[in-house]
């Protein structure tokens, strides 16, 4: 069914479709509708699923860690300082294997408080063992959500779907709700091998030594390399029964470029509008959208990136003393690379919501015409001086 | 991953679970090697108020029925002595092991 709607609600879609059986929610700015939405949805008896008002976003993720634990479908949303509160349990969500999905609509970190959109809430959480997804349109972040649970469950590990505050969150859009038992076909009920059973009684988060603490770690990295396989196989599963495709990365307009812009989220569609002009131009340019992070999609990046002239990377967030996020994980891909490798510019745009605007990121990508190399690893887009 | 009730022998990654939980089950896994104190209840003096039942933070006194005084698992008491120190008629007392 094709409906109109909000970022927020495609999640809370999303969600319905999945079978989704326990919801935590706490309200946060601009993640509020989603389990607003959903409460509706179980209130009307259109899902099936427990709905629990929490008294904090610590609280929701620990209540979501509960309901996975016992074999339910579990989902909580949040954004922005709601995520930092929860980053104890998201370590915990991972630690303890749970396939939980979250969903998390990217919002700038306070002081000076913003409710707008920019990437340094999710990618705080970069070294906590969840994957992460960053939509480009509604129709991703809904899909995100199924294909988050199909590979959650597979590779025991949580994912978080990030949708850009505003611009997608509270943006209506075209989007296609699969039916529910479409999506059954996609997606088989959880079943959890060791769980909370009062027939089986397990010890859960118990003491793990220096002897045996290391082992399940080694085993969550084993986890992530199987989740690129995974995506990719469960990307393509999805095509055949929902006719969308989805990767670890998008190209567009790749072939014959001799510069690839490297963007992701909404920065990303925006710049395709600016890919074509640029091209109408004359200028052999094309983009590459990472849709995934964690797994970072190390091979698709080098295999894009290899060969080309420059890669023009454009961030929406920072690692204060070093550079931008993405495109210091790219810089890191291409070390040990033998070849011609591009050089790769770093470019700081759009932090608080800043609008990034496709005259922006034409402005970038003169900027990095103009020079031969980066003279310094943060290049910034439109800051006033 | 097979996981019964009998004690588990890990060598390596690929014995363990993927998340931190016990293989083998708790029932077969006891925990109260820790106790140096054990609690006795007497039972002549004992009220049947279950406080003790309430407060062990173990939940390794069950519950029998309300005519009959609480029982101590030995299998999983650690002898913190909580049990002791709430017991209105000072029925309890830590005895060493």
């Amino acid at each position: 069914m094709e409906k109109v709607v909000l970022g927020n609600h495609a999640v809370s879609y999303g969600v319905l479709v999945s079978r989704v059986q326990t919801i935590s929610a706490y309200p946060i700015t601009p993640q509020t509708l989603i389990v607003e939405r959903l409460s509706e949805m179980v209130a009307d008896g259109e899902l099936d699923a427990i709905f629990t008002k929490v008294e904090s976003e610590h609280s929701a993720l620990a209540s979501a860690i509960g309901s996975s634990s016992v074999g339910a479908r579990a989902f909580t949303a949040t954004s922005s300082q709601g995520l930092a509160l929860m980053h104890e349990m998201i370590h915990w969500a991972s630690g303890a294997r749970l396939p939980i999905v979250l969903a998390n609509v990217n919002r700038a970190m306070a002081p000076g408080w913003n409710i707008w959109t920019d990437q340094n809430d999710s990618l705080s959480c970069r070294d906590t063992g969840w994957m992460q997804i960053y939509c480009q349109n509604n129709q991703e972040v809904l899909d995100s959500i199924i294909m988050g649970y199909k590979v959650s469950e597979q590779v025991l590990l949580p994912t978080m779907v990030c949708l850009d505050a505003f611009v997608l969150s509270h943006t209506a859009e075209n989007v296609d709700i699969p039916e529910v038992k479409l999506v059954d076909k996609y997606l088989p009920p959880y079943k959890l091998e060791i769980k909370m059973d009062i027939d089986d009684p397990h010890s859960f988060g118990a003491l793990s030594s220096p002897e045996n603490y290391m082992e399940f770690r080694y085993k969550m990295q084993e986890a992530m390399d199987k989740a690129e396989d995974i995506i990719i196989k469960e990307g393509k599963e999805f095509e055949k029964i929902f006719g969308r495709k989805y990767g670890m990365v998008e190209e567009y307009r790749t072939e014959g470029a001799e510069i690839i812009l490297v963007a992701t989220a909404t920065i990303a569609s925006t710049a395709k509008a600016s890919i074509d002009s640029l091209r109408a131009k004359g200028i052999n340019i094309g983009l590459l959208r990472l849709r995934v992070f964690r797994p970072f999609p190390v091979k698709d990046v080098v295999r894009v990136l290899l060969n080309k002239k420059k890669a023009i990377v454009i961030d929406r967030n920072i690692s204060y003393g070093k550079s931008g996020i993405f495109f210091d994980e790219i810089k890191g891909a291409f070390y040990n690379i033998e070849g011609d490798k591009p050089k790769i510019f770093g470019y700081i745009a759009g932090l608080g919501g800043r609008d990034v605007t496709p005259e922006a990121i034409s402005d970038m990508v003169d900027d990095a015409m103009r020079k031969d190399k980066p003279e310094k690893d943060i290049i910034w887009s439109g800051v006033k001086l | 991953m097979k996981h019964d009730k009998k004690k588990v022998e890990i060598k390596g990654a690929s014995d363990m679970p993927d998340m931190p939980a016990s293989l083998g089950s708790m029932a077969s896994n006891k925990t109260a090697s820790w106790r140096n104190l054990r609690p006795e209840i007497d039972e002549s003096k004992c009220i049947k108020c279950f406080i003790c039942w309430k407060f062990c933070p173990d939940a390794a006194i069950a519950f029998i029925d309300e005519n009959t005084p609480p029982k101590i698992n030995y299998d999983y008491c650690k002898g913190c002595g909580i049990c002791a120190a709430e017991c209105p008629k000072k029925c309890i007392e830590m005895v060493e092991e």
